[in-house]
């Protein structure tokens, strides 16, 4: 930053003073003040020094602590004791809990992700045209991403699909009996699912941003060719807009693998019933915080963070093959 | 909607939409908006109804007004929603005013100095983005038990002083780029140091960043239940969500009007931030997803 100022004083220098062994140490010595300068110095540091701090003591250590503890027993009171791989070999041979939250997990990942993903490009196409009142949709739809962490709204999601609830209120006019939604194993997840859903809002408005940015001339010139909207969907915009889709599936998957509030307040800390909704991270929770099992809870969140890292890095893999970058 | 169908443009020729399209459009937009509104409608008119109406009268206007169940709700158990209130604002101010700093100071030194490693520690910086929380959360809390600050307020808030939220760095050093180096030079060659020129030249100058870290860290922080869940114990130092999942223990169902008045209160905050910021947020969700 401060280059310009320290090169013009250097090149005054140079200008007026004769060259001399002895001149020459001098300009040795400013060139060096002057590449600190620009350095900064200790500058940098001292503003990254609380960063540093947190980067270390709150980041790298708890990680490698975290990879230590899974490969013992703690429970926080007394020290840890090595038992080598016992908790990773209990997780996949020897605990069907586990298993258990792995495919409540895996539902919710796989039918929430592309069908709010989907929801989200659709509202985002019907969004991006000269509209009135556009504003308005925008904000109605992006509300619930907003709210939707909120203990307050998981709570509200149970009373909807509770036995006498809001849901089934609305099957009555269709003359549907419902039942309770929420106690009955193989449907609570699913409300899991509704709640995610509902909140598309954040990649609708990924999506609306990377569609604004779509060249125009490419859909008029095959709008004279006489291509319909389904042709200009499925050729143009789907492969132009895949660095998008691209980021908001990363990022949903990521999301969903780490849910927990509405797991939590919907089952009442329990993630039953029969552990249908049972999300990862509410199994962890459970294993660490209720049951103490600090070395167990260790390894569960290091199978997380490996599973989170190869889906990102099959994502990317993957993207090289079928995203398209504008260049 | 005429004048923009009969633009020069035929661009715009070819998207505004016509007579029946365009009010099939509307009708789809406002159907898919009422479907997502209508639950927290529900919620607040149920928050104004007696106990005993909630799930009998479905519709969405009281037959009449019960505003005993904010009361009654504010009440609480254990401690007073007041206390609860309290104890979420400390928390978040707590985390804003660590976020605001400690990001700044740090997206500073990224955006305007060369140093060793700079590119390491950026990346390590990014990396930390994509970390979930689990994977630090057991000795983190080993630690915080170790210092004798479970059911304190400060592994709320102390961590948000060593910028551990990336997200906003990152941010910020977005924001900072985009002032001229020009500010800096002209105040370097009056002899201002590099702190001085945190102070009065950046920070000044990014207050729409600072705006956005502050009204995300909020949000973030207010409803951030797991830690609290997980740091906070003690109901005398509970939050407004932790307060909340106490209604959720009773069985007796003489509770729900409370419950839903409480919790209509509990997305208060947030809702008016949106309503004030509504532009800010969405635009800076935009950019920050295209940049991301």
């Amino acid at each position: 930053m401060s280059m310009t100022t320290t090169e013009t004083d250097e090149v005054v220098k140079e200008s007026t003073a004769p060259r001399t062994p002895s001149d020459q140490r001098e300009r040795e010595r400013l060139r060096r003040r002057a590449a600190r300068r620009r350095g900064g110095g200790w500058w940098p540091y001292l503003f990254l020094a609380p960063w540093f701090v947190g980067l270390f003591g709150l980041t790298i250590y708890p990680m490698l602590d975290s990879l230590y503890l899974s490969f013992t027993d703690f429970d926080l009171l007394s020290p840890a004791k090595w038992v080598g791989a016992d908790n990773y070999r209990r997780m996949f041979t020897d605990d069907p809990n586990f298993w258990d939250s792995v495919h409540a997990t895996l539902v919710y990942v796989v039918v929430s992700v592309p069908l709010k993903l989907a929801l989200a490009l659709a509202v985002a196409m019907l969004l991006n045209r000269p509209l009135r009142g556009i504003g308005i949709y925008r904000a109605a739809f992006y509300l619930p991403s907003l709210l939707g962490g909120a203990v307050a709204i998981a709570i509200m999601w149970r009373q909807i699909f509770g036995g006498d609830g809001l849901f089934n209120d609305f099957l009555g006019w269709f003359g549907i009996k419902g039942q309770d939604w929420i106690s009955s194993p193989d449907t609570s997840i699913y409300t899991l699912v509704l709640l995610a859903v509902w909140q598309f809002g954040t990649p609708m408005v990924i999506f609306l941003a990377g569609l604004k940015q779509l060249p125009k001339d490419v859909y008029e010139a095959a709008a004279i060719d006489g291509a319909g909207a389904m042709t200009r969907f499925s050729r143009i915009t789907l492969p132009l807009l895949t660095p998008i889709v691209f980021f908001n599936v990363v990022l949903q998957i990521i999301d969903a693998f780490k849910s927990f509030t509405p797991a939590y307040v919907i089952s009442n800390g329990t993630g039953g019933p029969l552990n249908s909704t049972m999300l990862y991270s509410l199994y962890l929770y459970k294993k660490g915080f209720t049951d103490l099992q600090m070395g167990y809870a260790s390894a569960l969140a290091w199978v997380l963070f490996l599973v989170i890292a190869g889906f990102t890095a099959v994502n990317f893999i993957a993207g090289r093959y079928w995203v398209h970058y504008d260049d | 909607m005429s004048a923009i169908t009969a633009a020069a443009s035929p661009l715009k020729r070819l998207r505004a939409l016509k007579g029946p399209r365009r009010i099939l459009v509307h009708t789809l937009l406002v159907g898919v908006a009422l479907v997502m509104l209508y639950p927290l409608l529900w919620m607040l008119s149920s928050s104004l109804k007696p106990d005993t109406e909630i799930f009998t009268h479905p519709g969405l206007i009281p037959d009449k007004l019960h505003p005993q169940n904010y009361s009654e709700g504010w009440k609480g158990s254990g401690n007073s929603f007041s206390l609860y209130i309290t104890n979420s604002l400390i928390v978040t101010i707590g985390a804003v005013i660590g976020n605001v700093i400690s990001c700044s100071l740090a997206a500073y030194a990224f955006a305007r100095f060369e140093f060793r490693g700079k590119k390491i520690w950026f990346g390590l910086m990014l990396g930390t983005l994509m970390l979930p929380m689990q994977a630090t959360l057991i000795p983190q809390y080993t630690l915080f038990y170790n210092l004798n600050w479970i059911n304190t307020f400060l592994p709320l808030i102390v961590p948000k002083f060593l910028a551990v939220d990336a997200f906003f760095i990152f941010l910020m050093v977005q924001f900072i780029r985009s002032i001229p180096r020009e500010l800096d030079q002209a105040a370097m060659m009056d002899g201002a140091n590099p702190l001085q020129i945190y102070l009065k030249i950046i920070l000044p100058l990014m207050r729409p960043a600072l705006v956005t870290t502050t009204i995300f860290t909020f949000i973030w922080t207010y409803d951030d239940f797991f830690s609290q869940l997980v740091y906070l114990q003690q109901n005398a130092r509970f939050t407004v969500p932790l307060g909340l999942t106490l209604f959720l223990d009773k069985t007796s169902g003489s509770s729900y009007g409370a419950m839903f008045a409480m919790s209509t209160l509990a997305l208060l905050p947030t809702l008016i931030c949106f309503l004030i910021f509504q532009k800010r947020l969405v635009e800076g969700l935009a950019t920050s997803g295209m940049k991301g």
